[in-house]
């Protein structure tokens, strides 16, 4: 400090001098010291995001796993996770006197005798439900708009393990209670792993330390459920977060927003201000949920005892698929040489969700060998311009949707008075047959919007204004979008199919043409063959050209159409109609 | 760098830049920026009362055997919740109304920079790595290499074999239940033994062995705790009666029931739930799990559903008193399948 210099009048103009410290200026000297983080803290402090609320859902997955920590943290101080059978003496009358293990008495306790036990229950269950459907929300996003492809892979890879490893959380939180319902989920459980082939039956004495149900299996699911799981997704939560910071977040493409940039606000102030608001929005809705919204009323199931279930007994909602596809599963199963194989588990327990999980995870790689692309992408792409891609997920939604119906069957048919048996079988068909025709109508949906947007492109948009010409005949008035409308609509890659390779190389072998790559070529045809692709530069002018002359042809007559004042071309200041 | 605006060959339209900053009512307005700093202060001051008024709703609102109530709702959990999301709602909506009203809302752009490390980067991280690899020497030193391969390898054995004590051997578990020879069929809930004539046609019986509420000479049960859990999980069976020309048993099974009453396991073969679903004029009993259905006249055969196998039947007679009995145990594993599972 030099207290003789006069005091800067512009201090960022006059960097140079020193000026007066600021408190926040001293406080990061004295950090910077000891860790080091301007240089870090340089480039993120103004570090840029895209603005879209679509970007907004991965966040609602990240608060909701916040306050699972939080709320779960403060269950942990009062659940008593043991199989020791007690004599329930809390203050649900209706249970009193009851035995049963000291995991079910302990969470009677929290929601009966310790104050603001049940609202953090409660909160607990719906942040895990929020928690798993952003990640599916989110994952549908990023998959609609292409954000998965290069170099974004390994962070798909990231989130579709951190999807799949919360709904395991998800399952061994809601099995704690050791209430009738989830000790039901539980037997369910015991029923899959026994269909294992060759080591079934020891995988089931070993996870529950004997015969189902034993009195080991809620303690091993605690830890597994507050310690080893919780830690690998925050784990992964970090390394996805890590990515996102590195990559930089994608953009929709727009004026301005190009492969090279990312346009939006600064992380200090605009986005800490939304993010961390959006932090106790999450936080206050899931609060509100908890006081308004009863989940889980445990004490109205009673203990669990295996001689006993309630009708309509179902598992948390993202369990719904593989409980549907298990229920719509003929009872098939094969016996030889005195070894079972239950196909009806196997199949739809343990080989269908490894291959619905593992389409998705390698979906990125599989649509790069189609496409061939290897090139980074950072802007977003439309639904629309990617139709098989969109198609592909809606077809998958759709058998979601059945299975997800089929998880429901007993509670639907009696609503909607329908015959069980009829109702399974119409799924047992509709599951196979309902994703191809979702995806033929996707599909074709997404090229005819291609189509639409080249019409807008090329002849503009449609008026509503329909002309009479003076021979009679009517047509409606088109109108040019504005400059920044087609550039927006015209931001997106030309698709190229890829072509087998002909002739020989410069040594004189032969391009591959082996069957894998007439599989690609063929796959990459019917990927982009019918894709519109943007018009050429001559094409959009030869098309502008045409409309300018139409519009220099209507401007000749003598009275311009009516409705014309509306187009947003002319001055409607004064205009009558518009008082009304 | 390249300048993003530059026309892109074969791109029809060139990139318009940015659109300019439009300024908002509070950019240009005092009044309207006033009011909107009023707005976040005032969402802040209402969050921090919120925050009090959950200290009150903790101390105010009993639980436990006298919970105070609110429009039939508990009024702790009510209030507190109320309280507390409104305390965190009014925060976040006072941050973000603070960033879209009144932070400088100009868009700020950033370049990109490639996500792969430089050339001489990667020539460099790869002449390190060659360099370090060579300098280990296990290229050419094949036996070691291969020999600590097999330790680390070696190591995937203690990781399972301690895993071991997770649980007994299943044995031969699965295919034996507490029932036998002369074993009472009771009721599941008092444990009181069943005569024939106390179970009506079209009736289901939930039952259980009598061993389940048995005692021993010092008054303590026989099974107790997780050990009758698991029992229960194999030996829960249902009573039905029927009228005896309904019944089609199998040729072998034609003195298994007593006067038209049944015995069949209660849990299903599919993955274990009791089913307990009764149809008396069809004698269908449909499991609440997987709705897997079962004709209890023929044998308790599969109609429909997942379940790959009909229900076990227990072989039934009377005793000298008049009392319902086991002939004998099941004569197959009952519950779900598993590998070992067989004929």
């Amino acid at each position: 400090m030099t207290p003789s210099f006069p005091k800067p009048r512009k201090s960022a103009r006059t960097a140079a001098k020193p000026a007066k410290k600021s408190k926040v200026g001293g406080a990061a000297e004295w950090a910077d010291e000891r860790l080091g983080l301007a240089t870090m803290a340089k480039k993120n402090i103004r570090k840029v995001f895209p603005d879209h609320w679509s970007f907004m859902l991965g966040e609602i997955a990240l608060w909701s796993f916040v306050v699972l920590l939080l709320t779960g943290v403060f269950l942990t101080f009062w659940f008593k996770p043991s199989m020791a059978e007690v004599t329930y003496m809390g203050s649900y009358d209706q249970l009193r006197g009851l035995h049963m293990s000291e995991a079910y008495a302990s969470t009677l306790d929290i929601s009966f005798d310790v104050r603001g036990g049940l609202l953090m229950r409660q909160m607990h269950h719906w942040s895990a439900m929020l928690f798993i459907a952003a990640m599916f929300v989110h994952l549908m996003r990023v998959f609609f708009t292409g954000a998965f492809r290069k170099p974004r892979e390994l962070n798909w890879v990231i989130g579709g393990t951190l999807l799949i490893l919360g709904m395991v959380e998800g399952f061994s939180g809601y099995s704690l209670p050791d209430d009738l319902l989830s000790g039901t989920g539980l037997r369910f459980a015991d029923g899959l792993v026994k269909a294992t082939p060759v080591v079934g039956t020891y995988m089931s004495f070993f996870l529950f330390g004997g015969e189902f149900p034993g009195d080991d299996i809620v303690p091993r699911l605690f830890t597994v459920h507050v310690l080893l799981l919780p830690g690998l997704l925050l784990a992964l939560i970090g390394a996805h977060m890590l990515l996102l910071v590195y990559h930089k977040h994608t953009q929709w493409p727009g004026p301005g927003r190009t492969e090279k940039n990312v346009v939006g606000f600064p992380m200090l102030p605009v986005y800490a201000a939304k993010a961390g608001g959006f932090f106790f929005i999450v936080f206050g809705v899931t609060a509100l949920m908890g006081a308004l919204l009863t989940i889980n009323p445990i004490w109205q199931y009673g203990p669990y005892d295996p001689s006993k279930v309630t009708a309509g007994s179902q598992p948390d909602w993202y369990m719904g698929v593989a409980e549907g596809l298990v229920r719509i599963m003929p009872g098939w199963e094969t016996e030889l040489w005195g070894y079972t194989l239950s196909w009806n588990l196997f199949i739809p327990g343990q080989l269908m969700p490894g291959v619905i999980f593992g389409l998705v995870l390698m979906y990125p790689f599989i649509e790069a060998w189609i496409t061939g692309d290897k090139r980074d992408h950072h802007l977003l792409q439309r639904p629309r311009n990617a139709p098989n891609r969109t198609a592909f997920l809606v077809a998958v939604m759709t058998f979601y949707a059945f299975g997800w119906i089929a998880g429901g069957n007993d509670v639907l048919a009696v609503i909607f008075n329908m015959s069980l048996n009829q109702l399974i079988i119409f799924l047992r068909i509709a599951i196979f047959v309902g994703p191809v025709i979702a995806f033929i109508i996707t599909r074709r949906w997404c090229i005819s919007l291609q189509r639409q947007d080249e019409e807008t492109l090329l002849h503009g948009y449609e008026t509503g204004i329909i002309m009479r010409s003076p021979d009679g005949s009517y047509s409606e008035r088109h109108l040019p979008i504005s400059a920044d409308t087609a550039y927006t609509l015209t931001a997106r890659d030309r698709d190229e199919v890829y072509e087998l390779p002909a002739g020989t190389d410069g040594n004189g072998v032969a391009a591959p043409r082996g069957p894998i790559h007439k599989v690609r070529s063929k796959l990459s045809r019917f990927w982009f063959g019918s894709n519109v692709q943007k018009p050429t530069r001559e094409e959009l002018e030869a098309a502008q050209h045409h409309a300018d002359h139409e519009l220099a042809l209507h401007a000749a007559e003598a009275h311009p159409a009516d409705g014309h004042q509306y187009d947003g071309r002319n001055d409607i200041a004064g205009d009558e109609l518009r008082k009304h | 760098m390249v300048d993003p605006h530059l026309p892109v060959p074969g791109d029809p339209i060139d990139n318009p830049g940015l659109p300019h900053h439009e300024p908002r009512p509070t950019d240009v307005d005092p009044a309207a920026e006033k009011r909107a700093e009023r707005q976040v202060a005032a969402m802040f001051g209402l969050s921090a009362i919120c925050a009090l008024l959950f200290c009150v709703a903790y101390f105010a609102f009993d639980i436990g055997e006298e919970t105070d109530t609110f429009m039939g709702l508990g009024a702790s959990n009510l209030f507190l919740g109320l309280s507390l999301g409104f305390a965190l709602l009014l925060i976040g909506m006072g941050a973000i109304q603070w960033a879209r009203k009144l932070m400088r809302d100009h868009e700020i752009v950033e370049m990109r920079h490639p996500v792969a490390s430089s050339e001489p980067d990667r020539t460099e991280a790869l002449a390190a790595l060659t360099q370090g690899t060579a300098d280990s020497g296990i290229a050419r030193r094949p036996l070691i290499r291969n020999s600590l391969l097999g330790a680390v390898a070696m190591l995937g054995l203690p990781a399972v074999v301690a895993l071991r004590d997770l649980g007994p051997l299943p044995g031969d578990a699965l295919e034996r239940t507490v029932w036998r020879k002369g074993m009472r069929i009771v009721n599941d809930v008092a444990g009181t033994p069943i005569k024939p004539d106390q179970v009506e046609i079209g009736q289901l019986i939930n039952a259980e062995p009598a061993v389940f509420f048995a005692t021993d000479e010092e008054g303590e049960p026989v099974i107790e705790g997780h050990e009758l859990q698991a029992e229960k999980a194999k030996a829960a069976v249902i009573l039905v009666r029927m009228q005896p020309e309904d019944i089609n048993p199998f040729p072998a099974r034609e003195n298994w029931g007593v006067d038209g009453i049944l015995c069949y396991s209660k849990i299903c073969t599919h993955v274990g739930c009791p089913i307990s679903l009764y149809e008396q004029q069809t004698h269908h009993v449909l499991c609440p799990c997987h709705q897997s259905t079962f004709d209890l006249a023929n044998n308790a055969r599969v109609l429909f559903g997942p379940a790959a196998r009909p229900l076990p039947q227990l072989p039934i007679s009377v005793d000298d008193e008049g009392y319902l009995i086991a002939q004998s145990g099941f004569e197959e594993p009952v519950g779900p399948s598993f590998w070992e599972r067989g004929e």
